[in-house]
């Protein structure tokens, strides 16, 4: 590469959810000055949500991410029981978490094997045309790739069974689910569930074999190049265990300790978010340690969410098979907290055990076939808010409504908006430390790409929202060019004109 | 000094009634507005909502209906359908920035061509009230390509 | 030669990605048929892999999301220009999705006031010296046949398995499907309904119902127990999926060819069967249908006559 090269852009970034790209900028000497993760898409979910009925809310905000939909249908359907203060009855909380557990296994098994994995099972500097889902399958071999795409196909049509579709679910009601499971029903999830887990510890060992037992990529995950120290959160249920449906939001600091647990009604006084022009995607960060830039450390209020997070703010998981692999974990890469970023893809396939685990748990539950599946809102609605762990983070949907029903404001924290800081640092010294302007082959920037896909980033969640205003710079110029006035506007709104 | 806006109204006359009064209207000699075109259907319950949408989108200001009165359609229900669609089109039009009082329904039987007069006059009114649906021709706030 | 495929996205949630991944064991079959030259979610190709081909070298490319950035339009642009055939997938690409929906709200309303006929400028933003830029927000959604021609259309949010795999099928065949044709089945989604023969021979309704009120019989017609369901106005080939899952059909799948505006006829539609003659009456029950445009028109506002809110956009398909 000429030496006056002085900026090398990634268009677009790949295996993942959504919209970005990466500007690398170098200096004259051509080493890599500094490198933004921008993010150029956005839809405005918050916005029109505005003046539709919060009952549609479930079938509207799962649009804000077709990978994770169940997701957001869950989140949604749980700001509708507060919103209506209504509790569905046990069966259809069984339901619920029930499939919620296997989207949790599905999507973390496509993150895994179609998305962040083939940088790891191919190889990071591997050939393009084979960092992807055919090049895993010419790796693991056919039976294997059949294997990972039939338990995903098995998976997702038990879901669409009890919430109609797998993409776009329809099952979340106020109170409840929309309806009951037959007893063909129950034994189809009981069987999607027993492969299920045989599948999850089968994907286990294979990342043990071909991830933890390749010097290259242990040395890789341990690196400084890809470490951060921030704080992490997670949701948790109330011995401090992983759970991905409901519980308290726990932060463990840098060090270890736990900063906070709180309950997820109240994540306004926890969380705030930040803006910067070269992005759509706004940045999520601790209110009480503030923004203080792009920094890692106790002083900065950078945090992470999603696989590593979630393990580090939790003491332990809730079913014994992701509880050995759990200890296993920690053990081998030098105890809790742990700040290596590739390390998520470790993180995310002791989830994929749990929640088959789990899965299975409520496969097996007899009272998942009880008729009672739905409590009826008897107050008028006001105000709710919903919380889950989507795969990729914490998930937060909060609605106020008219006495109709009709929302009059919705606040979306969504999931990887929690890791936009950290995603931006991560790229930024993945760059520093991979590329320069005599070494920035494909094979090097994919590396710098592999500082985002470890968090398994949906950026098409990311930027659901609409800014109350747009940073914006208007000129008006004459028919000769010649400026006859200008006007801006913040991202606060406030008009200056000149 | 810009000139007069002339509101643009497309009418849907039914055949049996409102029709035959706009040209009772005409035989009559009774002057009003010049500002609709008038558009004759069999009855107010063919009119189908896209009509009027359509109408609105091709820079109709505003947009008449007229029927039989309540118990008088030449097809018994026709024109209850019509009114149907009518409120509720009328809850659509503000959410899509279109005031209400631009859509009007009215029943005018054949003997009534006077009404016409009344109605369209009022209708003109209202809408040089209000102004043109649309701020400017041709304004856009997006171009894309004409597909080729 | 394998024919060369591309998958991309414009202002898309990635459904559309799983509900071709969702072929499951079949997606093997159509990788091994084609050659996926460009497939961001799942292949590391890059714009540049594809600015460097040679025009008309794809044979097909399926292009989902609706159209509303300045990057957007350009990769539509790209893409119609490297491929042979271009199919409009899923509800976003074919009607504006539910995306459209921000057509109810102009983006600078203020601006718009103050500032006629002017576009929206690229937003650019300095950092250290360097010029750092985001594609342009255009004030509206617009379905893909707005940016580009569309040979094509794939519909549903997201399209069901079937009408993905008989799609590919189609797209195959000699002779091609007419250019414009919807790969979808031509009829009501009523046909296909398993509550079918639970229908009542006249639907008339003197109250609608929201799922917060009252629970949905799994055997019964959902509309006719008073939920707006819009089955009847609503394209088949999904399989009557949500109805399975004992909600309302919310319109995803479109109009079929003989519907111009969907929303309106779908409006159309469910006003008809509206008992009551009297205005007192009938504003009762309308009363149940608390949003007009959410209901009628969630998926296809950018399709739409007025294409959202009038007398700020440039106007829906005519």
């Amino acid at each position: 590469m000429p030496t006056t090269t002085r900026r090398i852009t990634i268009d677009p970034v790949t295996r993942l959810e959504g919209h970005g790209k990466i500007e690398i900028l170098l200096n004259e000497d051509g080493a890599v000055d500094r490198a933004y993760f921008q993010v150029p898409e956005l839809r405005g979910f918050e916005k029109f949500a505005q003046g539709r009925p919060a009952t549609s809310m479930p079938q509207i905000t799962s649009r804000i991410c077709g990978v994770c939909p169940t997701a957001h249908h869950m989140a949604s359907t749980k700001a509708l029981d507060d919103l209506y203060r209504v509790a569905p009855p046990p069966a259809a909380r069984k339901i619920r978490e029930m499939v919620y557990s296997a989207f949790l296994v599905e999507d973390h098994t496509l993150h895994f094997y179609f998305l962040g994995g083939p940088d790891f099972v191919v190889g990071p500097k591997a050939p393009k045309a084979e960092r992807n889902i055919l090049g895993v399958i010419a790796k693991v071999g056919v039976e294997t790739g059949r294997k990972v795409i039939e338990i995903r196909r098995k998976l997702r049509d038990a879901i669409s069974l009890a919430a109609g579709k797998a993409v776009h679910p329809v099952f979340g009601v106020p109170g409840g689910v929309s309806k009951p499971l037959t007893q063909e029903d129950a034994a189809q999830f009981r069987q999607a569930a027993a492969e299920a887990l045989e599948f999850a510890k089968f994907t286990l060992g294979v990342f043990e074999k071909l991830v933890l037992g390749n010097r290259e990529y242990v040395d890789l995950i341990r690196s400084d190049l890809f470490t951060h120290r921030t704080y992490y959160m997670g949701m948790v249920d109330e011995q401090n265990r992983v759970n991905f449906y409901d519980g308290a939001l726990r932060v463990a600091a840098p060090d270890g300790h736990e900063w906070a647990r709180f309950d997820p009604r109240e994540y306004a006084t926890y969380v705030a978010e930040h803006a910067e022009p070269w992005s759509y995607m706004k940045f999520c960060h601790l209110k009480a340690v503030g923004w203080r830039g792009f920094q890692e450390g106790a002083e900065s209020g950078v945090y992470c969410v999603a696989p590593l997070a979630r393990l580090n703010a939790a003491d332990g998981m809730a079913t014994p098979a992701a509880q050995e692999a759990y200890l296993q974990f920690f053990g081998a890469l030098g105890g809790k907290p742990v700040h290596h970023t590739l390390a998520n893809h470790w993180a995310r396939v002791i989830e994929l055990l749990y929640a088959a685990e789990r899965l299975k748990e409520l496969a097996d539950d007899p009272e998942i076939t009880d008729p009672n599946v739905r409590v009826l809102p008897e107050e008028a609605p006001r105000e709710g808010i919903g919380v889950v762990e989507a795969p990729r983070g914490t998930l937060i949907h909060h609605y106020q409504s008219d006495a109709r029903g009709l929302i009059t404001k919705a606040n979306l924290i969504v999931a990887t908006q929690n890791n936009a800081a950290r995603i931006s640092m991560g790229v930024e010294k993945a760059a520093r430390g991979l590329v320069s302007a005599a070494h920035a082959d494909e094979g090097l920037l994919n590396m710098v790409e592999m500082a985002f896909r470890a968090y398994d980033p949906c950026l098409g969640c990311a930027t659901h929202s609409l800014p109350g205003s747009m940073p914006l710079l208007v000129v008006v110029r004459d028919r000769d060019g010649t400026v006859l006035s200008s006007l801006r506007r913040d991202g606060d709104g406030g008009i200056h004109r000149s | 000094m810009p000139e007069e806006f002339e509101p643009k109204i497309v009418a849907f006359f039914c055949n049996w009634c409102t029709y035959l009064a706009a040209d009772l209207a005409g035989t009559s000699r009774i002057r009003y507005a010049p500002n609709a075109e008038v558009v004759r259907v069999m009855c107010s319950g063919r009119i189908d909502v896209q009509f009027i949408l359509k109408a609105f989108a091709k820079g109709a200001d505003g947009v008449l209906i007229g029927g039989c009165h309540p118990g008088d359609c030449h097809y018994q229900e026709g024109n209850y359908k019509a009114l149907r669609r009518y409120r509720l089109v009328q809850r659509l039009l503000p959410q899509m920035g279109i005031e209400e009082e631009r859509l009007r329904l009215e029943w005018i039987s054949a003997a009534e061509g006077d009404r016409v007069r009344v109605v369209i006059n009022e209708m003109v009114e209202t809408l040089k009230r209000l102004g043109p649906l649309r701020k400017a021709e041709g304004e856009r706030a997006a171009d894309l390509v004409e597909v080729a | 030669m394998k024919p060369k495929v591309a998958f991309y996205w414009c202002a898309s949630c990635g459904g559309c990605e799983e509900a071709v991944l969702d072929l499951a064991e079949a997606v093997l079959d159509v990788a091994a048929a084609v050659d996926i030259v460009f497939w961001p979610v799942a292949l590391d190709f890059k714009e540049a892999d594809v600015a460097g081909m040679d025009d008309g070298a794809i044979a097909i490319s399926f292009v989902n999301g609706a159209v509303r950035t300045s990057h957007q339009l350009e990769m539509a642009r790209l893409l119609r220009r490297k491929s042979k055939l271009v199919v409009a997938f899923g509800a976003c690409a074919q009607l504006g999705g539910i995306p459209g929906l921000a057509n109810l709200t102009t983006a600078s309303g203020v601006l718009d006031e103050v500032y006629r006929d002017m576009a929206v400028p690229l937003r650019e933003s300095r950092e250290d010296g360097a010029t750092l830029t985001l594609p342009e927000l255009f004030d509206a959604v617009f379905a893909l046949d707005r940016a580009i021609p569309v040979d094509y259309y794939v519909p549903g949010c997201p399209p069901s398995t079937k009408v993905v795999a008989d799609a590919f099928q189609a797209l195959l065949r000699d002779p091609p499907p007419e250019p414009g044709t919807v790969l979808a089945p031509n009829q009501a989604m009523c046909d296909e309904c398993p509550r079918r023969d639970r229908r009542p021979e006249d639907v008339k309704l003197a109250r609608f119902y929201g799922v917060e009120e009252r629970a949905i019989d799994p055997a019964d017609c959902i509309l006719a127990q008073g939920f707006p369901c819009l089955g009847p106005a609503t394209r088949a080939g999904c399989g009557a999926r949500c109805i399975k899952g004992n909600m309302p059909c919310t319109g995803c799948f479109g109009p079929t060819s003989a519907v111009r505006d969907y929303g309106a006829k779908a409006l159309c539609s469910i006003a008809s069967i509206v008992s009551g003659n009297e205005v007192e009456e009938i504003d009762g029950t309308l009363d149940g249908i608390a949003d007009p445009v959410g209901t009628f028109y969630r998926y296809s506002l950018p399709a739409s006559f007025l294409g959202g809110q009038a007398g700020n956009l440039p106007h829906g398909r005519q």
